[in-house]
Formats: structure tokens, sequence, C-alpha cells
């Protein structure tokens, strides 16, 4: 009987250790990379990307918001966007394409200093609207541009 | 000009407001690629890329596959002067990162 009793305590003591071990694991990789939005960036389309990104689909069109993209990229392996926005508190920008497998590309976060401005590079896999997301003083701005691409980036 | 580390870092000021131009280099492979033999390339690209400036993030970027292979970041933020050192950092999705410490040059590089 005793025992047994000694065996159940051990047991349970080890399942319990095994659970704190993984939960524990589990967290480790979010604090060792800042923070990397998964479902947003592993989403097919715009509005499930929007959803996972800034819990929200609900876009204002803005014309303070410049978006900078070729009409015509030769080359969808680099295609250069610059989106300037000229809006109070911007404190993030995303840049999505359209019809890209994964549409959420890149977002920006920015610190209180940050002008709300930033050029990248990026892949197209074909013609497409590239959409930018600003998010200023907590609602969500957007303006679009359609880039015609020659040569997809994506390979396939 | 280092040559080991893979970030590039152009800064300059101009009234204030810096204006910071990283080059880093990297694959960035979307993991949707195929090789010639028909299997696929895994993902191995860059999700977080961070500038601080005085221990203040001024930059905070998160990226997907989709960005172009070599990334270039250009942005710009006020409050900085000739001297200041700026830290620029990455981790791609296989935990590989590199981090680079450069001086905003207090002279105009000459082309």
């Amino acid at each position: 009987m005793d025992q047994q009793r000694r065996i159940l305590l051990k047991s349970t003591l080890a399942a319990s250790a095994t659970t704190m071990a993984i939960s524990a694991g589990l967290l480790t990789p979010k604090a060792v990379l800042a923070a990397w939005n998964t479902a947003a960036f592993n989403a097919k389309d715009v509005d499930a990307a929007l959803t996972s990104a800034y819990d929200s689909t609900a876009l204002t069109d803005s014309n303070k918001i410049k978006l900078k993209a070729p009409d015509v990229a030769e080359n969808g392996a680099s295609v250069t966007i610059t989106v300037d926005s000229k809006l109070d508190k911007t404190e993030a920008i995303s840049i999505l394409v359209k019809n890209n497998a994964q549409p959420l590309t890149a977002t920006f976060k920015f610190g209180a200093k940050t002008e709300g401005f930033i050029t990248t590079n990026i892949k197209m896999g074909k013609s497409s609207d590239v959409i930018a997301v600003v998010k200023a003083n907590g609602k969500l701005y957007t303006t679009k541009q359609q880039v015609k691409v020659t040569i997809g980036g994506c390979g396939g | 000009m280092a040559t080991s580390s893979t970030i590039q870092v152009r800064s300059s000021v101009k009234k204030g407001v810096a204006t910071i131009k990283c080059l880093v280099s990297h694959p960035m492979e979307t993991g949707m690629r195929k090789d010639k033999k028909g299997k696929l390339i895994p993902a191995k690209f860059i999700q977080n890329l961070s500038c601080e400036h005085a221990g203040n993030v001024v930059l905070d970027a998160e990226l997907n596959g989709s960005v172009s292979t070599n990334p270039y970041i250009k942005f710009k933020f006020s409050g900085a002067t000739k001297g200041d050192t700026i830290k620029v950092s990455w981790v791609d999705n296989k935990g590989d990162k590199d981090s680079v410490e450069v001086e905003i040059p207090t002279k105009r590089r000459r082309k």
C-alpha cells in the first residue's frame, strides 16, 4: 500500500514538472523574438491578415498617405515601395500585396520620434494592388496602388 | 567599413532629422520556392528587425518572406545629432541573428 502511494506521488510530481517545462519552453521563443505575428503573416487574404494584425478591417481611405510604387515593375523580385504618412501620431505602417500567397509583407512599428516614413523592397508574385495600411491615433487608414509585374518574383 | 557584418548602415542628419538606410545580406527564402529537383527550399527569412537610438527603439519591423532578398529599409526619426550611436539588429525564423552599432558620421560622405 505504502509503496503504491509513493509511486503515485512520484509520477504526479514528474508529470507536473514536465508540464511546467513545456509551458516554459513555449514562452521562451516569444521572449527571444520580440514578437512575430504568425497568424497575420500566414493569413491567405487581406482581411484575415488585418484581423490578426490589428483586430479590425475597418479602413478609412486617406489622401494623407502617399504610396510610391512603380506602375510597372519589370522584376517582381524587388519592387521598391515607399509609404509616407502625414497623419498625426502614425504608430505603424503595414504593406500588403493583395495577390501574393501571403498578403502581409511587413509591419513597421514606430517609436515616438520616428516619422511616418518607410522605404523597402518587396517581392511580388504577379500584378496586384499594393496596399498601405497606416495606424494613426488608434485608427486604421489606407491607400493603394496597382503595380503590374512583368516577371514574378516568388519563384515557382 | 567593416565587411564582416551582414548589416550595412548609411546615416545622416539634417535639421535634427536622421535618415537611416539599412541593407542586410540575407537570402529571404519564402519556403515556397523549389530547387531544380522540384524540392521546396526551406524558409529562411528575417522576422524581426529593430533599430535603437539612445536606448529608445525607433523602428520595430516585422517582416515576412515576401520582403526582397537582401532587404533594404529606409526610415527617418527626429531628435538625433551627428556622432550619435544607432544600433540595428535582426533575427530570422531559424534563430540566426546579427547586430551592428554605427555612429552617425559627422562629415558628409564623399560620393
